[in-house]
């Protein structure tokens, strides 16, 4: 008797939204690695946090998201942008600090914000962006929307003040907000087991009356199927949920952090890197017929082009001009030179 | 016009500009059932219901931050410090996010967000409960702070703030809730970014905001006997300055003290007087000099309290001394 064959979805939308997918994630995988090429050129200053081995998280989440939701994320959030459809072009020329970028080269790598997407940043205070989701969440529910606040933050944020009050708000005001914990494991060089009391993170969903489950972030369908359980869940009636989506990164936490630094071991990251989320995905898909090796090189190789077009149109991108230092401090309807004292 | 208690103008404010716009709503501890913590909120939440007047938990930070997300959405958020002590936990929000939102988007999210609640010292509260913070949040580009005197310049400045697109720090004070004033009838809004000239004179400047403003008029009154007149200008806004009136006003008189509530190190009044000097330096007939509160943490007991506090005699003695009287 022939060995069965697992179904063929060749020509289904469900098999393009799954191709869609890899896009996105292989985008995020390129581009990052072309980011950090990038910083070691001196093209892109200060921090940058690459987001390589976490892909499935920001796609899985935001493939369950409407246009009009809103996200809040951290300043490892070059990943998020891409997911959400900000351009490759203007996320590199953000990095880069040019006009063209999608904070007008004023934020940075850890400032994106596109807001006609609904990004709302983008925010460099470990924990500090937490309340704000709240507060969107308030607004939505004040409108009596049916759309939804999400918010990515990483493991190390839960030991922080600002999320444990803005998540019991969420919770006595039954917002619909969906927290997303990315536990990696690691709170900069610091591991979860030295910072944290309870390391099953999830379980203080119950001190905030919230739904919660733990997700394996490395299994994009893993990740879509909870998220879509959250998503139904904080649209009428709203309802929040914590999801701590346990996942891996294989970089460093910057760019000055090197793969293992101190305090992780080369096998340790060696072990978690056989669970990479794009190749899981890939495995995926070509089981089920969905792609082939062919179409999959054709994929890498477009979103490599891509890649090297973003890089050189922020290269190629104008500075702000010289005036814009001085702009966007208040807002345009308000009295000219507000932050300017004519003799200073 | 009508006599208003300062607390009734504020609370006048808050329900003209609720009623006008639905996206103002207010937060904060005690500010719904409770009818606030110093009845500013009085009668707002049986008017426009517990979505529009919320009661928090006592979370500073957590509830400044859920403003300022409300914000960055579009509505219009009032929050509440019980006082600007507490606000120091919410620091991180005001500054790190609400001051600097509009410009890290590239111009993208804006956060028209008023944080108000009274702050300074009242009657031996002790030394966490009596702090005035004005100069370090004028200290932070991207925030305005408004601090008015009077009945009428509350009402008129919190209606402004809440129309206002950017955040605002918002400055009351528990000893000026009682004071009464006359408020124009009407829609009345008075711009941020203007001083008032509270009185006029010829030989001094006196440059106060806030509780001075009282303490100045007093000293103005006490000076007229020794013939001396004096203009009393209060600011009003902290951030902006409004610079044309300082310097119009110096400018006729030639002789300026800068009078604040608070410590003397780094206080608002200090960037008074760097604006002067360094912009109308020759106008000028005696260095100016400040008047401020002493240089420590509010003592409890109660003649230590006075001692640390400003007073109308300060005032006239820091006069007579630019006047070279002393």
């Amino acid at each position: 008797m022939a060995t069965t064959k697992p179904a063929r979805r060749t020509d289904t939308k469900l098999a393009e939204r799954y191709r869609e997918y890899l896009r996105q994630m292989l985008l995020i995988r390129r581009f990052e690695e072309k980011a950090g090429e990038a910083y070691s050129l001196g093209k892109i200053g200060g921090f940058c946090h690459l987001y390589i081995g976490q892909e499935a998280v920001g796609v899985g989440c935001l493939s369950q998201l409407r246009p009009d939701d809103y996200i809040t994320t951290t300043y490892r959030d070059h990943g998020q942008a891409l997911a959400r459809g900000v351009s490759a072009r203007a996320v590199m020329a953000e990095l880069f600090g040019k006009a063209t970028g999608c904070s007008h080269g004023k934020g940075g790598s850890m400032h994106l914000f596109d807001a006609p997407r609904g990004l709302l940043g983008g925010h460099g205070i470990v924990g500090g962006h937490i309340p704000l989701a709240t507060g969107i969440g308030f607004a939505i529910k004040y409108r009596e929307q049916d759309r939804v606040s999400v918010c990515f933050f990483g493991e190390a944020a839960v030991n922080n003040g600002a999320f444990h009050e803005a998540l019991n708000m969420a919770g006595v005001w039954k917002l619909p907000c969906i927290f997303i914990c990315e536990n990696n494991r690691y709170g900069m060089g610091t591991a979860l087991d030295r910072a944290t009391a309870t390391w099953n993170i999830s379980e203080r969903a119950a001190s905030y009356d919230m739904s919660r489950e733990v997700v394996d972030g490395q299994d994009l369908s893993e990740v879509m199927a909870a998220m879509d359980r959250a998503v139904v869940r904080a649209r009428r009636p709203a309802a929040p949920t914590l999801l701590e989506i346990r996942t891996y990164r294989f970089v460093g936490h910057s760019m000055s952090d090197p793969i293992h630094g101190h305090y992780r071991t080369k096998e340790e990251v060696e072990a978690h890197r056989k669970r990479d989320p794009i190749v899981i995905w890939t495995e995926r898909l070509k089981a089920e017929g969905v792609i082939d090796d062919a179409a999959y090189e054709q994929m890498d190789t477009a979103i490599k082009a891509e890649v090297q077009d973003a890089y050189e149109y922020a290269d190629q991108s104008p500075e702000p001009a010289a005036e814009e230092l001085y702009t966007d401090v208040y807002a345009p309807t308000q009295a000219p030179a507000m932050g300017v004292h004519p003799s200073s | 016009m009508a006599t208003l208690t300062y607390r009734d103008a504020l609370n006048q404010a808050l329900r003209e500009e609720m009623a006008r716009d639905p996206d103002v709503f207010l937060m904060g501890e005690e500010v719904g059932v409770y009818q606030g913590a110093y009845k500013v909120s009085r009668g707002l939440l049986e008017e426009f219901g517990p979505n529009r007047v919320v009661d928090t938990p006592i979370t500073e930070l957590g509830f400044a931050g859920v403003g300022v997300g409300a914000a960055m959405v579009g509505l219009r958020p009032i929050i509440e410090f019980m006082t600007w002590n507490f606000a120091l936990l919410a620091i991180d929000q005001i500054v790190n996010s609400a001051a600097k939102m509009r410009y890290m988007s590239g111009g993208q999210v804006g956060v028209p967000i008023v944080f108000r609640g009274p702050a300074g010292a009242a009657l031996q509260l002790g030394a966490q409960h009596s702090q005035s913070f004005e100069a370090m949040y004028a200290h932070i580009p991207g925030l305005k702070v408004v601090m008015p005197a009077t009945p009428a310049d509350a009402k008129g400045l919190l209606k402004s703030a809440i129309r206002d697109d950017d955040p605002i720090v918002f400055m009351e004070g528990e000893m000026l809730y009682n004071v009464k004033g006359e408020v124009p009838e009407g829609e009345h809004l008075v711009p941020i970014g203007k001083a008032d000239l509270k009185r006029t004179g010829e030989q001094v400047t006196l440059i106060c905001y806030s509780k001075t403003v009282a303490q100045c008029l007093k000293a103005a009154e006490a000076l007229e006997s020794d013939g001396i007149s004096a203009d009393v200008l209060d600011l009003r806004t902290i951030r902006p300055l409004d610079l044309e009136a300082i310097f119009a006003s110096v400018g006729k008189t030639h002789r300026a003290v800068v009078v604040e509530e608070g410590w003397s190190f780094a206080g608002a009044g200090a960037q008074v007087v760097d604006e002067i000097q360094r912009t109308v330096f020759d106008e000028l007939d005696a260095p100016v000099l400040r008047v401020t509160g002493a240089d420590v943490p509010m003592p409890y007991n109660k003649q230590l309290e006075k001692a640390a506090k400003v007073s109308p005699e300060k005032i006239v003695g820091a006069v007579k001394k630019v006047l070279y009287l002393e």
